[in-house]
């Protein structure tokens, strides 16, 4: 059984169709990456796993429950929400605004009470308890907003840009505080920007593009069906050569970029050009494809806003 | 760099309609409201209804009633229908009649012409009957002025019968003034005198009897305890329902800086949804009316010593009504409202003309009676009408009827449209 299933989502605003029939699915304790271009259609598909949108078609299920219509609050029990703003009230404290969404969220009793001692560690501000929220940094808002979402232990957890605007210090301990979720078992569908977050944290990632996904799989699997064996090779000469070097591209002095498609293959053919030319190699440097490259492959560089 | 600035400021002002709306809109409103309440059209002033119940028969009495209602400053009416039969035809009132229209509110004075009037209206003793003068003390303006207008038709209408009646005083104390008939009205010029607050002219005499104008007349405050208690109690109300209302519409505009903020998007994805959201909110603003209805109200026991030990019965249900439709009412304010500056400027603008309409700003009794019954379409009208009920009145719960029933009403259809503006926040 799926954690996370959505079927055929349909959904059209106007002439605009921002979901054409979006699948995918998300199991127990994996974590997938939603990436996607601006107006690509990753936060209607969100809106509406967390109740905001209506769907014109498709199907939505939570821990195999079918979430019928948006509002379908109590099959979204097991569903935690945590947004990119900090939605937190600031003139309530840390502790306040923990009891307040647990409540809200069905948690009470000692049950509460357990949960937000439990929140308080793990987001580091059992110290500053009791300071209104107004007060904290950035960092600290953020983590606190991820613990509102969290703390009625949600089997699958929507993370919509945990990361965005944090210091190193408080993204490292935002991303230790995942870690912890999925040590729980918790399902993570993370909304991002951060391409190395998602490219070093999760388990599979989906792209999104024109209201469809484009591309569905492990970050190796994506390389392989998009830019494959082809390796981006920087080549750093002890001079500048009297004639170019093919296929690659001049960049500062004697610095040279450019792609190989089987680096096995063809390094050794083009240190020869090198060594034909005069030059000698100070440097070189062969890269494996990031996911960013994966994603610009296939989403192209043109500015979509 | 002062003309880019200067550009700057008028581009915004250009794109900011609520801006423009206090800037121009809300001055010319009030000024309007002013104007016609107090003064630039005559013809819109209000006339002063005076209720006259006849009880003398007399060509005299008819002589005042028809010298009254030739003034064009008073509007007279001598005849009524029976309470709860609006089809029957109207008699003429009578004392007890009239003293209920005026503690129900249907006019703020009536006049009593006794039986004996004929024979004693134009004595300079304190013989002979007097005319009541019935009161709502909730109207400062109207019993002075009909008393005065009284004393005026009085000399106008029958200036032989004064006359006369002085010169039997003459007679009566001076004769031909000699010497000793001067000392002997002395007394009585000292008396006028001394209530007039002038001095006796030297060389007369008199006897014990007091000056009390041209016809006397003994007025009886049919509300209140006194008129100082029960202007306390309306402009305790009066206030309390204008920042009632104020309060009321910047609590609410709380969903709004929620919607800023994601809290609002957050909430109504948990268990309270938007119905839960709102409910909330809404029992919230609610009860801070209720405190701060009681707080103005506790203060004015206090500092003003306002009778509210009496009332307590109709002040609970009208301050609970009135909270309650307030609150209802700031939420559709701000559900229809986009953004915190646009709340508070339709907020300030709708507020500020319902209160000088609806009564907050000075009683409605001053207005003319187009603008009355214009100022029924305002919440502050119901409100405020109910509150004097309780204590001008001494009305009973049963009593408030009329003004708790159009305010719960205002209370459901506010809900409801509240309710449906706030469907914009919910699952597109």
């Amino acid at each position: 059984m799926n954690a996370l299933e959505v079927k055929d989502a349909r959904k059209r605003y106007g002439a605009t169709e921002a979901l054409r029939g979006v699948s995918l699915a998300v199991s127990p304790g994996e974590w997938v990456a939603l990436l996607g271009p601006n107006g690509a259609g990753k936060t209607t598909l969100v809106r509406a796993i967390a109740g905001r949108v209506r769907l014109d078609a498709g199907t939505l299920a939570l821990l195999g429950r079918p979430l019928a219509t948006a509002s379908s609050r109590g099959a979204r029990a097991g569903l935690g929400v945590v947004p990119q703003e900090i939605a937190l009230y600031p003139l309530l404290s840390a502790r306040e605004n923990l009891e307040v969404f647990g409540r809200l969220n069905g948690v009470a009793g000692s049950a509460l009470r357990e949960r937000v001692r439990w929140a308080l560690a793990w987001t580091g501000l059992a110290e500053r308890a009791h300071e209104p929220v107004r007060r904290f940094s950035g960092g600290m808002k953020r983590r606190l907003n991820i613990a509102c979402g969290v703390l009625h232990r949600p089997r699958v957890v929507l993370l919509d840009e945990p990361t965005v605007g944090v210091d190193p210090q408080s993204r490292a301990r935002i991303l230790e505080m995942l870690e912890a979720l999925r040590a729980e078992g918790a399902a993570l569908l993370l909304t991002t920007h951060q391409l190395e977050d998602a490219e070093a944290r999760c388990d599979r990632i989906v792209i999104v593009d024109h209201g469809a996904v484009i591309a569905d799989g492990t970050l190796a699997a994506l390389v392989a069906g998009t830019i494959g064996a082809r390796r981006r090779v920087t080549v750093t000469l002890d001079r500048v050569p009297a004639t170019p070097l093919p296929g690659f591209a001049n960049g500062d002095g004697p610095v040279f970029h450019g792609e190989l498609d089987d680096v096995a293959t063809e390094l050794g053919a083009l240190l020869a050009r090198v060594h034909g030319a005069g030059c000698a190699v100070r440097d070189l440097d062969v890269r494996a494809p990031s996911l960013q490259a994966v994603f610009l492959h296939l989403t192209g560089r043109e500015l979509r806003e | 760099m002062i003309a880019t600035l200067l550009r700057l400021y008028a581009l915004n002002l250009r794109r900011d309609r609520v801006a423009q709306m206090m800037a121009f809109l809300l001055p010319v409103v009030f000024f309007s409201i002013f104007a016609l309440v107090f003064g630039g059209r005559r013809d819109a002033t209000a006339k002063i209804p005076v209720a006259i119940a006849d009880e003398d028969h007399s060509p005299t009495s008819r002589r005042l009633i028809a010298a009254l209602a030739a003034e064009p400053g008073l509007a007279v009416h001598t005849t009524a229908r029976e309470p709860g039969a609006p089809r029957a035809p109207e008699t003429a009132l009578t004392r007890a009649r009239a003293t209920q229209q005026v503690h129900d509110g249907t006019w703020s004075v009536a006049l009593v012409l006794p039986a004996g009037l004929d024979t004693s209206i134009a004595r300079f003793d304190d013989r002979g009957g007097r005319v009541e003068l019935l009161a709502d003390p909730s109207d400062p303006v109207a019993p002075p002025t009909v008393a005065g207008l009284l004393q005026k038709v009085a000399i106008t209408v029958m200036p032989e019968r004064y006359a006369a009646s002085g010169l039997r005083q003459f007679e009566r104390y001076a004769g031909g003034l000699t010497p000793r008939q001067r000392a002997a009205v002395r007394p009585w010029l000292d008396r006028v005198a001394a209530d007039t607050g002038a001095v006796a002219p030297a060389g007369a005499g008199g006897d014990t009897s007091g000056f009390q104008g041209l016809v006397r007349v003994h007025r009886t405050d049919v509300v209140g305890a006194t008129r100082d208690n029960g202007m306390v109690s309306f402009y305790a109300a009066a206030i309390a329902v204008m920042f009632l209302l104020f309060t009321s519409s910047a609590s609410a505009g709380a969903l709004l800086d929620e919607v800023e903020a994601g809290t609002l998007e957050r909430v109504i994805s948990t268990r309270a949804g938007m119905t839960g959201l709102l409910a909330g909110k809404y029992l919230s603003i609610a009860l801070l009316g209720v405190l701060q209805i009681v707080v103005m109200f506790a203060w004015a026991k206090l500092a003003f010593h306002l009778g509210l030990a009496g009332h307590l019965a109709g002040f609970a249900v009208m301050t609970v009504v009135t909270a309650a439709t307030a609150a209802a009412f700031g939420l559709v304010l701000a559900t229809l409202c986009r953004t915190r500056a646009q709340l508070s400027g339709v907020a300030t603008v709708v507020i500020l003309v319902m209160s000088a309409l609806g009564g907050s700003m000075f009683p409605r009794f001053l207005m003319s009676e187009t603008l009355q019954r214009a100022g029924l379409l305002t919440f502050n009208a119901w409100a405020l009408d109910g509150f004097v009920k309780v204590f001008w009145r001494n009305a009973s719960v049963a009593e408030l009827g009329p003004q708790v029933g159009v305010l719960l009403a205002c209370l459901g259809a506010f809900l409801i449209l509240a309710r449906l503006l706030a469907r914009r926040w919910e699952a597109a």
